[in-house]
């Protein structure tokens, strides 16, 4: 392994002492002065015509400002998931309608000197809402008799199938070889239906936007985003506004996990703020934060898988259904990465069909969740390998060494399955699943515990499971990321990113970089990033693809600094072949060294004055994904269904960890959400579509006393395409929790759970069928 | 309404209306080292000690609080700097997004109070009402661990 000074080291993240002090400012940190605080009003129906919407009463009222509705605010469509542009998502969103869609959907917004005075303000206003017949499965949503959601004019920015008219938000159709004819080359066929549900981000901070114009007439725009500049973009076309008049910044934010790539909140503070002229402020409640922003896409996926009995897969078909709920924010994308994101996984399969849609229904809407589709698939893709390595009577593990990509070789996927088009060739540059598994496997006792089914206590059993997978790091030739570098007279420098740090670590992990370049302490450089007036452009924080994308940008930006300051250096000594060394540029002959202080003086003060200053954008034709292999193990009380995860290991190759910390981080925090996400999180709705357990403490959501013993391990693979040979490790850590439970639950008991989440009623179900089952053939 | 609590050792002067939570008045006093992550008592960004008791602030009315002593994260050490609570969180890689880490310190200190050399078990019960969606709890018991250690060993 190369010999590096910083990159590799667990360097401490910059901000964690005065975060963890507490006056690191979030959004709703900052002091405005007499902001409005916004509130809105919201459909307590599914599926409703706003027939009539008389705000005259609260206008009355003292202590308003304005109330918001579609009669008085700009109707352009546009959809709210922060994406390039053209965004691949359903322009279907409108600031407020003429309709409501689904329980918890906005009728209007009141801007109010307080919350007290907004609530009541909603109170007085008369809306009389037209009931229309609403449609809550997904299953019904093309039928012709289903009501429609989207029949206004909605439309595509991009040249892919969008079908309103049948409620389809997208649809996919990807054939790769023959799948007929692979189907009838096989020994067996295993052919399986697994649901996944709604589950919420649950980032500890809500939703939160802080705006207000400065003297020059700009909106100003402090917010909790992961995507600051699409923020800038969507807002300015939203309001009809030159990009030019706004201002984003984002400010420490206290989660992500994909809930803030969307623009939810941007677009009314600044319409408030424009016509009323004064502050806005607005911070979702938890149960707002649970209805009324995203949630996982809810997805149904079919597999068939087609066998011989050396264990070649012959042909795989897969079928997803995705609800995407009321509006179609990444309902062609996440759809598209639970194949993209998967099939390449096995990539000696020679026959491939991958067909897809992306469904409205009159439910909460679905949007960017950590895992992106990847985790919705990986469930029953998983199930569905071990089902067959069982089959075969052969070990789980083996079978996945044997015929999982490998270094050095491709899969058709990537080529044909892209983000709206067709996707990027690549040749795997490194792969460490191979010795994931083995580490894994070592760590949690595969070999002994595996099949023995011992007892737990109080009549428990015991069992062990595991799932593999990979992911992407950033999408390939459509992720750009920025990075700028200015050299200060005492020999530190400024780091300007548009990245966008949502609390993973990446404004340390990118100082990590360019301190690796420069040879200087981390210390030595001061980082600002995602402003949208100081910092270059980066599409923000998703896909996998800062430390990637932004990564190589810093990268790339810090040896063009190095460069100049080797230039200086030059001119200065008299001589060109110098060295690098720490902070400085040495002669070899003489000994003679000039730092990079002396640098700075110099081109300050002295001679050929100038501010070193570098700039590099980066893109990559290539995603290079990171493999993860998870284990669980698990106790099932057969009594009460009860499913306890005992041990939870995982190994990752997210290529070289720039801060091996902070990527264990990130793989322990993404596998107790996968964890509680399989076992305990869901939205429970009553008939008439309202989610009646929209807060915490009736969630389900893993604290301390539910997490399992942890063991997470970093498998060192160097990646050429990668900034010092890193690839992601942000997102894959959600995708194996649930799959592997399954298939421990499985080793356990010997049944098999197709649908999420694992409650113990549904684990004690499906012991019931099996009793019964072994009762009939008896 | 107005009166007076003490945050930090210092005497503060309030004015708030009857439905105010202390919550409210401590983030609209500057005190915004305490987070607001749900109002419902559930998530815990919000504990303070309420002279020496460990409460969420979002669930005590500000009413409640005159006249009594409030410490937040930032009055853990007299002087305002970090505590060794702080410090720990910070080296064992337990602060993400760091919204939670306010609450938790409070936990731990109310914790380590009470129990100075806690076992794992003492550990996830004492933080089982702080949530945190980004390090899987797992390097923050590591901190409380490493604060632990810290304290006995130092005082």
């Amino acid at each position: 392994m190369a010999d590096y000074t910083t990159i590799g080291k667990s360097v401490k993240k910059i901000d964690a002492l005065p975060l963890a002090l507490g006056i690191e400012p979030f959004t709703a940190d900052y002091p405005l002065d007499s902001p409005l605080i916004l509130k809105f009003m919201y459909s307590d129906l599914a599926h409703a015509d706003i027939v009539s919407l008389d705000a005259s009463r609260a206008e009355a009222l003292d202590g308003v400002a304005g109330v918001f509705h579609f009669w008085n605010c700009p109707d352009t469509f546009y959809t709210t998931a922060g994406q390039g542009y053209p965004e691949p998502s359903a322009y279907d969103n409108r600031l407020f309608d003429h309709k409501v869609r689904f329980v918890g959907d906005r009728i209007c917004m009141v801007a109010a000197e307080t919350a007290e005075i907004a609530e009541e303000a909603i109170s007085l206003i008369d809306v009389e809402l037209d009931p229309l017949p609403a449609l809550f499965d997904p299953e019904l949503s093309t039928d012709p008799d289903s009501p429609r959601l989207h029949s206004d004019g909605e439309y595509m920015p991009i040249p892919v199938p969008y079908e309103p008219e049948n409620n389809i938000a997208a649809s996919l159709d990807i054939p790769l070889g023959d799948v007929e004819s692979g189907m009838e080359e096989a020994d067996f066929v295993v052919e399986h239906r697994y649901t996944t549900h709604q589950t919420s981000h649950a980032a500890l901070e809500p939703h939160v936007v802080a705006c207000y114009l400065n003297p020059h007439d700009r909106v100003i725009l402090i917010t909790a985003t992961q995507v600051p500049f699409h923020v800038r973009r969507i807002v300015g076309r939203v309001l009809d506004i030159p990009i030019q008049r706004i201002r984003v910044i984002k400010p420490r934010i206290g989660g992500g996990f994909g809930g803030k790539q969307e623009v939810l909140l941007e677009p009314y503070a600044a319409l408030a703020t424009l016509r009323t002229g004064r502050p806005t402020f607005c911070e979702f409640t938890r149960s707002e934060v649970f209805v009324s922003s995203r949630t996982r896409h809810p997805m149904r996926v079919d597999f068939k898988m087609g066998v011989k009995n050396n264990g070649e897969i012959t042909a795989l078909v897969m079928d997803a259904l995705m609800d995407s709920g009321a509006y179609g924010t990444h309902g062609l994308t996440v759809l598209s990465n639970a194949g993209a994101k998967v099939l390449p996984l096995f990539n000696k399969i020679p026959n491939m069909l991958f067909t897809g849609k992306s469904v409205y229904t009159n439910l909460p809407v679905g949007g960017a969740y950590r895992g992106y589709g990847a985790t919705q698939s990986y469930f029953g893709f998983n199930q569905h390998i071990d089902m067959i390595a069982r089959k075969l009577d052969i070990d789980f593990l083996d079978y996945c060494k044997k015929w999982h990509i490998k270094k050095g070789e491709t899969s058709e996927i990537f080529r044909a399955l892209g983000e709206g088009k067709e996707g990027v060739s690549q040749v795997i540059g490194s792969c460490g699943l191979g010795e994931c598994i083995d580490v894994g496997a070592a760590a949690i006792g595969w070999k002994k515990k595996r099949g023995s089914k011992p007892s737990g206590p109080n009549g428990s059993i015991r069992g062990i499971g595991a799932a593999i997978m990979m992911q992407g790091s950033g999408i390939p030739k459509i992720d750009m990321g920025g990075a700028s570098l200015k050299l200060n007279e005492d020999g530190s420098f400024n780091l300007f990113v548009g990245a966008t740090d949502l609390g993973t670590g990446s404004d340390t992990i990118l100082v990590q970089i360019a301190a690796e370049a420069l040879k200087v302490a981390p210390e030595k450089i001061e980082i600002l990033s995602s402003d949208t007036d100081l910092t270059p452009f980066d599409v923000g924080a998703y896909a996998s693809s800062t430390t990637y994308i932004s990564g190589g940008a810093v990268m790339k930006c810090a040896l063009a600094m190095v460069d100049e300051l080797r230039k200086v250096a030059a001119e200065a000594l008299g001589v060109d072949a110098l060295v690098q060394g720490s902070e400085c540029f040495t002669d070899p002959e003489s000994g003679k060294s000039f730092s990079y202080e002396e640098i700075g003086y110099r081109s300050f003060y002295a001679k050929n004055q100038a501010q070193l200053q570098t700039n590099a954008s980066h893109t990559s034709d290539v995603s290079p994904p990171p493999f993860l292999a998870q284990f669980a193990e698990v106790e099932v009380d057969p009594e009460t269904g009860i499913v306890r995860v005992v041990e939870f290991v995982s190994a990752v190759d997210c290529g070289q960890a720039i801060n091996p910390a902070l990527a264990e981080g990130q793989i322990e925090g993404a596998a107790v959400n996968g964890i509680s996400y399989a076992l305990a999180e869901q939205y429970v709705f009553n008939r008439d579509g309202r989610v009646t357990n929209a807060a915490f403490g009736r969630y389900g959501m893993y604290t301390t006393a539910d997490m399992p013993k942890m063991q997470t391990f970093l498998i060192p693979t160097h990646d050429e395409n990668g900034p010092y040979g890193a690839k992601s490790v942000g997102e894959i850590g959600i995708n194996g929790p649930a799959p592997a439970i399954a298939n421990a639950i499985f080793d356990a008991v010997g049944v098999r759970l197709y649908h999420l989440p694992m409650t113990p009623e549904r684990v004690f179900r499906a012991l019931q069928e099996s009793r019964s089952e072994e009762n009939h053939s008896a | 309404m107005n009166g007076t609590i003490t945050v930090n050792g210092t005497e503060m002067k309030i004015d708030f209306d009857p439905i105010d939570t202390l919550l409210d008045v401590l983030r609209n006093n500057g005190h915004t080292e305490v987070k607001r992550g749900c109002s419902k008592g559930e998530c815990g960004t919000c504990l303070i000690l309420l002279d020496d008791l460990l409460v969420n602030s979002c669930q005590v009315f500000a009413a409640t609080a005159l006249g009594k002593r409030v410490t937040t994260s930032t009055g853990l050490n007299e002087d305002g700097r970090p505590h060794t609570i702080h410090e720990a969180f910070a080296d064992a890689g337990a602060v993400q997004c760091g919204f939670c880490t306010p609450g938790m310190v409070m936990a731990t200190h109310s914790l380590l109070r009470e129990s100075p050399d806690p076992t794992e078990e003492e550990i996830r019960a004492g933080l089982v009402g702080n949530l945190c969606r980004c390090t899987g709890y797992v390097k923050i018991i590591d901190a409380v661990k490493l604060a632990s250690k810290r304290m006995r060993e130092h005082g």
